[in-house]
C-alpha cells in the first residue's frame, strides 16, 4: 500500500527519477495555464458574460474579498500569490475524483514546497512593506525574551502547514482504501463526498493561513502613518494575473 | 516484535489522540453555533473564523494520524532491527 504518490516511480534513469507526484504537479499546472489563457484571451465586457470568464470573475472577486476582509489592506498585491496557492491546491484535491489521478497534494514533497513558498514569502513581502528594521523589529516585539519563541513559531507553523495540507488529503485516500476492503460499494462513495468537501475546505484554509501570515507580517502599526494609495479598482485587470 | 509494538502504539496514537481534538472541536462549534444564532447578521464572519479555527484544532489529531501511518506503513526502525535479527 502507498501512503504517498512519491513512490510510485514512473520513469528513472541515472539519478533522474520522474514519480507520479511530478507527473500529476506538471499535469494541473498545464491545465491550469492553458484554461486561464483560453478564457482571457477575449475578455468580454457586455451584460451577458461567457460562463467560463463569468467563472473566473467569481473566483478572483472571491479571493480579493477575503483577501480584503482579513488583511484589511488592498488585496492587489497578495493576490496572485494567495490566488495562485488556492486555485492549484483546489484544483489538485478536487480531481481526486478522477480514477487513476493521485493528487500531488497527498504528497508530503508537494506541501512541503508550498508551504516553504508561504515561508519566503511572508518575510519578502515584510520587507518590502516596512522595511527591513521595522519588519525585523517584529521578532523582538513585546520583549527581546521573546525572539527565540517568534523563531521557533514561524519555522513550526510551516511545518504545521506543511504536514495538515498533506495529512487531510493522504488520509482522505487512505480512509477510502480501507472502507473499500471493509464495505465495498456505497459507504466509498460517501466517504469520497466527504472528501471532496475537505479538499476544498482545506484549500480555502492554506490559502487563509497563508493571508493571516502575510498580514502579520505587513500589518502597518497604530503609530505609523497609513498608507498614501486610494485604494485603485483592480477589477478587470486581474483577471489576467493567473 | 516491532510490528507488534509498532501497531498498538498507532492504534493507542490516535485513540488517545482524537479525543482532546474531538472535545475542542465540539466545544468550538457550540459556541460558534451560539454565536451565529445571537448574531445572524455576523454569519460570515464567524464561519470563517470557525472553519480557521477547527482547522487549527483538526491538525492535533492529524499530526497523530500521520504518526501512526507512519508507523504502520514507513516504520523507520523496520529496516535497521530486520537487519540486526539478520533476516
Amino acid at each position: 500500500m502507498n501512503i504517498s504518490p512519491d513512490q510510485i516511480v514512473l520513469f528513472e534513469s541515472g539519478f533522474i527519477r520522474i514519480s507520479a507526484t511530478l507527473v500529476f504537479t506538471w499535469l494541473i499546472m498545464a491545465l491550469l495555464v492553458l484554461l486561464a489563457r483560453r478564457i482571457t484571451r477575449r475578455v468580454i465586457h457586455d451584460a451577458v458574460l461567457p460562463p467560463w470568464q463569468n467563472l473566473l470573475e467569481v473566483l478572483v472577486e472571491g479571493i480579493q474579498g477575503q483577501i480584503r476582509d482579513v488583511t484589511r489592506q488592498d488585496p492587489a498585491p497578495y493576490l496572485p500569490f494567495i490566488g495562485t496557492l488556492f486555485i492549484f491546491i483546489a484544483a489538485s484535491n478536487l480531481l481526486a475524483i478522477i480514477p487513476g489521478f493521485e493528487p500531488p497534494t497527498g504528497s508530503l514533497s508537494t506541501t512541503t514546497a508550498l508551504a516553504l513558498c508561504v515561508f519566503i514569502a511572508v518575510p519578502l513581502y515584510g520587507i518590502q512593506r516596512r522595511g527591513w528594521q521595522a519588519y525585523l523589529k517584529n521578532y523582538v516585539e513585546p520583549t527581546p525574551v521573546m525572539l527565540p519563541l517568534n523563531i521557533i513559531g514561524e519555522l513550526s507553523r510551516t511545518l504545521a502547514l506543511a504536514v495538515r495540507l498533506y495529512g487531510n488529503v493522504m488520509s482522505g485516500a487512505v480512509v477510502g482504501a480501507i472502507l473499500l476492503i471493509i464495505t465495498p460499494l456505497f459507504f466509498p462513495v460517501l466517504m469520497h463526498a466527504l472528501e471532496l468537501l475537505t479538499g476544498l475546505i482545506q484549500a480555502y484554509i492554506f490559502a487563509i493561513l497563508a493571508t493571516v501570515y502575510l498580514a502579520a507580517a505587513t500589518a502597518a502599526h497604530e503609530d505609523s502613518p497609513p498608507p498614501p494609495t486610494p485604494l485603485p479598482t483592480k477589477g478587470t485587470r486581474s483577471i489576467n494575473e493567473h | 516484535m516491532i510490528g507488534l509494538v509498532s501497531i498498538i502504539t498507532a492504534g493507542l496514537t490516535v485513540a488517545i489522540g482524537t479525543v482532546a481534538p474531538a472535545l475542542a472541536e465540539g466545544r468550538a462549534v457550540a459556541q460558534a453555533l451560539a454565536a451565529i444564532a445571537q448574531q445572524p447578521d455576523e454569519a460570515a464572519i464567524l464561519t470563517r473564523s470557525l472553519f480557521v479555527g477547527l482547522a487549527m484544532i483538526e491538525s492535533t489529531a492529524i499530526y497523530c494520524f500521520v504518526v501512526s501511518m507512519i508507523l504502520i506503513f514507513a516504520n523507520p526502525f523496520w529496516n535497521h532491527f530486520a537487519a540486526v535479527t539478520g533476516q
